[in-house]
């Protein structure tokens, strides 16, 4: 058996270009009105809870300014992102790798469990016994899977004028449009620092066979599996 | 190769990359499908008409900002507002059985519908204000459209960077019940930033559709071939038609 189920890499490399495109095409599109608001309105600096730095021309979708330019990439992307997220968490309950590697039983919620699996990282010690994912890194995964990007895609949602008239409840879900738009780049900040944190992890644990397994699926064991 | 090159040379690739995927048709073509895609899941996914929120006199915000062209320098225009726009007129016309014209008098003795919108600009701030004129459709239903007709043009006096500034919509907007021609804001009359004397409230997409300064209403039956044929002054500038996203 691999390591990494087809559905699953196919949707990680799906996924991270996704998440590159859209996260480098929204720094664009953050540089047109580079301040954020709590409720419904707001459009100028004296109301802002936070005057956005500009973003460089080397983080950004395209690499000059060009709001029409970046919401194309925005808008191509999102329909890939959002469809192939649906995919793989249908995959992901169906053949069971949710529940087996991503779900965390009742059992794991053991305050001594996280903070022994905390010290063993911190001591740069990552493999786990029987080949399975620690407690700390399922609720990493499954937050990040299950929270963070749907709440990517409702937040996104509730900015466009279109979809708040189709479904006005994603406004109260958020406190308001501008709400939504200030959550919508928190969280593609959380997204941005869990995706760091990945990639240093892969690449304290032996990157080219973590890479291999991604790729080509892996040998059966899951010993390192970052 | 050094790694630090590699890791450089791949920035660049991707940069060029991107710019050339970003300039091809192919990706236009794509552009173009996924707009229609949102604006088909935004109307399949509402109910019926999906009207767009409308808020208490207390959610008005203290100040509309104006966006674009928020002062016309023209003589006409000038000479126009300090005679409070009684001379102005808007013409409705195109693929339609009854041409007619409106003044401010005649748009104001029509039904009127107010509302409290959210105003969403493609930049990404929100104001929200109080607007009142009457129900496009209404206006369209008087003057019969043809049944070729398929998108409703929208004629601007003001012009930017030169060019003049227009707007369109499909015939879906324009029959939506919150689509009016609004020649108030807030309890007064439009104030020229905000578009002096009628402006279009298109309440289920971005700022750039609301077109100010209404001198006339077209029927259609393609966009093609007017100014650069992209349907909009922003959207011949690469800003996408459909702007409910």
């Amino acid at each position: 058996m691999n390591r990494h189920a087809i559905s699953t890499r196919i949707w990680h490399w799906t996924n991270a270009l996704c998440v590159i495109v859209l996260l480098m095409s929204g720094l664009n599109i953050s540089n047109a009105h580079p301040w954020l608001y709590w409720g419904e309105w707001g459009f100028s600096p004296d109301r802002a809870w936070l005057a956005v730095p500009r973003f460089p021309g080397w983080a950004t979708i395209p690499s000059h300014y060009s709001l029409a330019a970046a919401r194309d990439w925005h808008i191509v992307f999102a329909w890939v992102f959002a469809l192939s997220l649906l995919g793989f968490m249908v995959a992901a309950l169906a053949n069971g790798h949710a529940a087996r590697d991503l779900f965390t039983r009742r059992r794991e919620w053991r305050w001594s469990l996280f903070a022994q699996e905390l010290r063993r990282y911190l001591r740069f010690d990552f493999a786990h016994g029987g080949g399975k994912y620690g407690a700390i890194q399922k609720l990493a995964y499954a937050l990040t899977i299950f929270v963070l990007l749907p709440l990517m895609i409702a937040s996104g949602m509730a900015i466009s004028p279109g979809m708040d008239a189709a479904w006005p409840v994603l406004l109260d879900l958020f406190g308001g449009r501008q709400s939504a738009r200030s959550i919508h780049f928190l969280a593609a900040f959380a997204l941005l620092g869990f995706t760091i944190v990945h990639v240093v992890l892969v690449a304290l644990t032996g990157p080219w066979g973590q890479l291999r397994a991604m790729i080509v699926g892996g040998p059966g064991n899951r010993d390192e599996a970052a | 190769m050094k790694r630090r090159n590699l890791l450089a040379g791949l920035a660049a690739l991707g940069a060029t990359g991107c710019s050339r995927i970003g300039d091809s048709t192919a990706f236009a073509g794509l552009v173009d499908a996924a707009q229609r895609l949102h604006r088909g899941a935004h109307r399949a996914l509402g109910p019926g008409s999906g009207l767009a929120r409308e808020f208490s006199p207390d959610d008005i915000s203290p100040f509309f900002r104006g966006n674009g062209t928020i002062a016309i320098p023209s003589p006409d225009y000038r000479a126009q507002s300090a005679t409070g726009f009684t001379g102005w007129r808007v013409a409705v016309g195109g693929l339609v059985e009854r041409p007619f014209s409106l003044s401010l008098a005649d748009l104001r003795a029509l039904p009127q519908r107010t509302q409290i919108t959210r105003h969403d600009c493609v930049e990404g701030w929100s104001a929200i204000g109080q607007w009142t004129g009457p129900q496009l459709g209404a206006i369209l239903t008087r003057a019969g459209l043809e049944a070729k007709a398929r998108y409703i043009v929208f004629r601007c006096a003001d012009r930017l960077n030169g060019a003049p500034y227009y707007e369109s919509c499909d015939l879906d907007d324009a029959f939506h019940p919150q689509t009016i021609l609004a020649h108030r804001l807030n309890g007064a009359p439009l104030p020229e930033r905000n578009g002096a004397p009628l402006r279009l409230r298109i309440e289920r997409q971005l700022g750039y559709k609301h077109a100010k300064y209404l001198t006339a209403i077209e029927a259609v039956a393609t966009i093609d071939g007017i100014e650069g044929g992209k349907g909009g002054y922003w959207e011949d500038r690469g800003y996408q038609w459909y702007a409910g996203i």
